[in-house]
């Protein structure tokens, strides 16, 4: 990384406008797009450098997740409508490469392997399933959640699968026999509302330290109205050898707001993207500090987030049906005016 | 009982007068004449031919969209589908597939306009057939119901609502119509409150009570009998009758196999209570099933709360066809209103009273009919406008009923429903 990110120089560099509010987003490994979905049952890429938008169309309702192939030539979609759709991520007008239906309702994450070779879904059904990425190929299937299944994350070691449901619960299984090895208990992540009768909260996001040390698993807690969005963002830092709950993260001046996403730095700040009735936020916590150190506003409701591979640009997606580009550097100098020529 | 919405209005408080504190202080049931209708065949036979009508109350503002009149692929769409029904061309949310199943036996009202977003009023509205207004108030659609329809042999109460939660006791809900219509409240479907005997009573010595009030009773009545007298004497008689018919709230009567086809949560267990009630002869029997207000995460929550209502609705319905009873028994799903079209920041959906739906199905009502429309974004009604008034007239009506009609209460004639209004015929059969 040529420039050191500095979180408290950030600002929005860069807003790509769609024509209907925004819900996920992802940058495409090689760091040339960025993609999201959007209301309109729309996936959405721009590139970087020219601003040109693409539209990709296939799917029968929202698209909640994204994945890529290592080499980011192929994008994988996850819909509301069942289906995982295969495409050509650089096509000019690009088609479904392949259509799988995966899941019975929402699918509301994805997972890559880090050798790229195994796809991860999850969703509504309560079951994580395990793809062959390169040709869709089912593997195996988790069953054992409660409830909806939120995120999933692979252990960069490819010996297990983390996956996040609605109760607040991790499951960590082993990939090679689909064994349950062992639950992280997030509590503070979930609540049962008993006057307006929800379930309400869920492993929002899931994210390991660089060091693989520990374990980040985010989302909402305080959820005094969950019908009304009064709630706190808030992330859970488990050690992972002893699955020991070792810090809480959490930001009491955003009374209105849900971890919709958390990202380790590679430098090591956790970076979290919280929208809510507050609006939207980065915010950047400190590995032993329980509150931010710097809370970073987006000006419009977020609702998700990626890293850019160069550590600096951040994608948020938002309500107001834009993609903001946020740098973690400081803004370039403004030009010099020329001096008026004298007569 | 405090229903919990999220936008905090002290509207949705649902008062409850504990109407004097007891069931033994107010159910009204006609005395005497109970031991043939006490006999269980013989009551069964009379509770199938016994008009009767239960209705659900979607606390909270169910969305119309998620659920009778979805509009997929649009801006104010969301992300559900719709899925076909068992009536060819009604297509409902995705949501709720085993209610698509029961569609034959259904109809939609998909054109209501209210013109209010108020929770109260929206409940008042519904349940009343009126606008609320200062200083008048108007009995429920239960107390009517159970007014107009019961008969003076009827051993159980004839209005009875079915709560997520609180204790139970008595409503203020029957208006003029007086206490003897008022709704006794199974909270979270438990039995009624009192109706056990203290432990340290016998039952020969609650008996051995019971007459020795009737003695005193009888002799005042003697001298000085008058209405209030009388009532009080009723509410007695029909409390004695609520306890020795308390098997009738006993679910753990039911078969573990219609626990399980009910489902084990709170409004599978209260679906299953509305059963046994109307089959036991209750006349009107509500349930509520909260929460709706998705003013936040509106597709979760429709998610999770259309994933409890499914399957146990539709379990319903088909008992009651089977049985034999969903002829004589109106059923309907209504709400305070319907949510907004517009999806709001936090992927939630606001109050909307100005172009919603509801679901009825049972005694009168024209089966798989759709009356009404909305336009492609559901924005507002296009087609058959109708108002709760419409509906309240079209309820009874359904049930057999002259909805212009009125009732005699001491020599005062009071209309069943607000005049301005009338049945909508289409959705009659």
């Amino acid at each position: 990384m040529a420039i050191k990110a500095d979180p408290k120089a950030a600002h929005v560099a860069q807003e790509f406008a769609h024509d209907a509010p925004l819900i996920t987003c992802r940058f495409d490994p090689t760091g040339r797009f960025i993609f999201a979905t959007a209301e309109d049952r729309s996936i959405l890429r721009w590139d970087l450098a020219s601003g040109q938008k693409t539209v990709f169309t296939a799917h029968d309702s929202w698209v909640g997740a994204l994945a890529f192939t290592n080499d980011g030539a192929t994008l994988i979609s996850a819909g509301y409508d069942d289906q995982l759709i295969w495409w050509s991520a650089t096509a000019e007008k690009p088609t479904p490469i392949r259509k799988v239906k995966a899941h019975a309702g929402w699918i509301r994450a994805l997972a890559v392997s880090k050798d790229g070779k195994l796809l991860a879904s999850g969703g509504n059904d309560r079951v994580v399933k395990l793809w062959n990425l390169p040709d869709g190929a089912p593997i195996r299937e988790f069953p054992g959640h409660d409830r909806d299944v939120y995120s999933l994350l692979f252990h960069p070691s490819g010996q297990f699968l983390l996956s996040g449901d609605l109760k607040g619960q991790v499951h960590q299984w082993e990939v090679a026999s689909g064994k349950l090895t062992r639950k992280f208990e997030g509590k503070d992540l979930h609540s049962y509302n008993g006057g307006q009768g929800v379930d309400f909260g869920g492993v929002r996001s899931l994210a390991f330290t660089p060091d693989l040390k520990q374990l980040l698993a985010a989302g909402l807690h305080k959820a005094s109205n969950p019908l009304g969005a009064v709630h706190e963002p808030i992330a859970l830092r488990f050690e992972w050898e002893t699955g020991k709950l070792v810090k809480t993260h959490v930001s009491e001046d955003v009374k209105q707001g849900v971890l919709w996403r958390t990202v380790m730095h590679p430098e090591g700040p956790l970076i979290g993207c919280s929208g809510g009735g507050n609006g939207g936020f980065l915010l950047f916590w400190a590995a032993d500090a329980e509150k931010p150190f710097h809370k970073f506003s987006l000006g419009n409701t977020a609702r998700e987030m990626d890293l850019h591979p160069d550590g600096i640009q951040i994608a948020t997606a938002h309500y107001d049906k834009k993609l903001r580009l946020t740098k973690l550097s400081p803004k370039p100098a403004a030009p010099t005016a020329a001096p008026a020529k004298k007569g | 009982m405090n229903c919990n919405y999220a936008c905090g209005s002290s509207e949705h408080n649902i008062h409850r007068r504990q109407f004097l504190g007891t069931l033994a202080a107010g159910t009204g049931a006609v005395v005497g004449g109970l031991g043939l209708f006490a006999q269980p065949a013989f009551a069964e036979q009379m509770a199938k031919q016994q008009k009767r009508m239960l209705v659900i109350n979607m606390h909270g503002g169910l969305s119309q969209l998620e659920s009778w009149d979805p509009k997929p692929g649009t801006t104010t769409g969301g992300p559900f589908r719709a899925i076909p029904t068992s009536v060819p061309g009604i297509h409902i949310s995705e949501l709720l597939p085993f209610t698509a199943k029961q569609m034959h036996h259904l109809a939609l009202v998909r054109g209501l306009n209210t013109k209010n977003d108020d929770h109260g009023k929206g409940t008042y509205m519904m349940l009343t057939g009126r606008r609320q207004t200062p200083g008048q108030n108007f009995p429920q659609i239960g107390a009517v119901v159970s007014r107009a329809l019961d008969t003076p042999t009827r051993s159980l109460p004839g209005h009875i609502l079915i709560t997520p939660g609180g204790g139970g006791g008595r409503s203020a809900d029957s208006a003029y119509l007086g206490p003897k219509y008022a709704s006794i409240v199974l909270g979270n479907g438990n039995p009624p409150q009192n109706t056990t005997l203290p432990g340290a009573l016998t039952p020969a010595a609650a008996m051995q009570q019971e007459e020795l009030r009737r003695l005193a009773d009888n002799r005042f009545l003697s001298r000085r009998r008058t209405a209030q007298t009388d009532a009080y004497t009723q509410s007695y008689e029909a409390a004695q009758e609520l306890i020795r018919q308390r098997e009738a709230f006993d679910l753990t009567k039911e078969s573990a196999k219609d626990h399980e086809r009910y489902g084990t949560h709170d409004f599978g267990r209260h679906c299953l209570m509305a059963r046994r009630l109307l089959e036991k002869g209750v006349t009107f029997v509500q349930i509520s099933h909260s929460n709706y207000d998705t003013h936040n995460e509106n597709f979760n929550f429709h998610f999770e709360q259309l994933g409890e209502f499914d399957r146990p609705f539709a379990t319903l319905i088909q008992d009651l066809y089977d049985r034999g009873m969903l002829e004589n028994t109106l059923v309907v799903v209504l709400s305070e209103f319907g949510r907004t079209p517009n999806i709001n920041q936090y992927y939630g959906r606001d109050h909307w009273g100005r172009a919603w739906s509801v679901c009825l199905g049972g005694s009168g009502i024209a089966r798989g009919a759709v009356i009404g429309k909305t336009n492609d974004k559901g924005t507002e009604v296009t087609e058959r406008e109708a108002d709760a008034g419409h509906l309240f007239h079209t309820y009874l009506k359904a049930l057999g009923l002259n909805s212009k009609g009125h009732f005699d209460l001491g020599g005062r004639q009071v209309l069943m429903a607000d005049p301005a209004f009338a049945p909508i015929k289409e959705l009659l059969a």
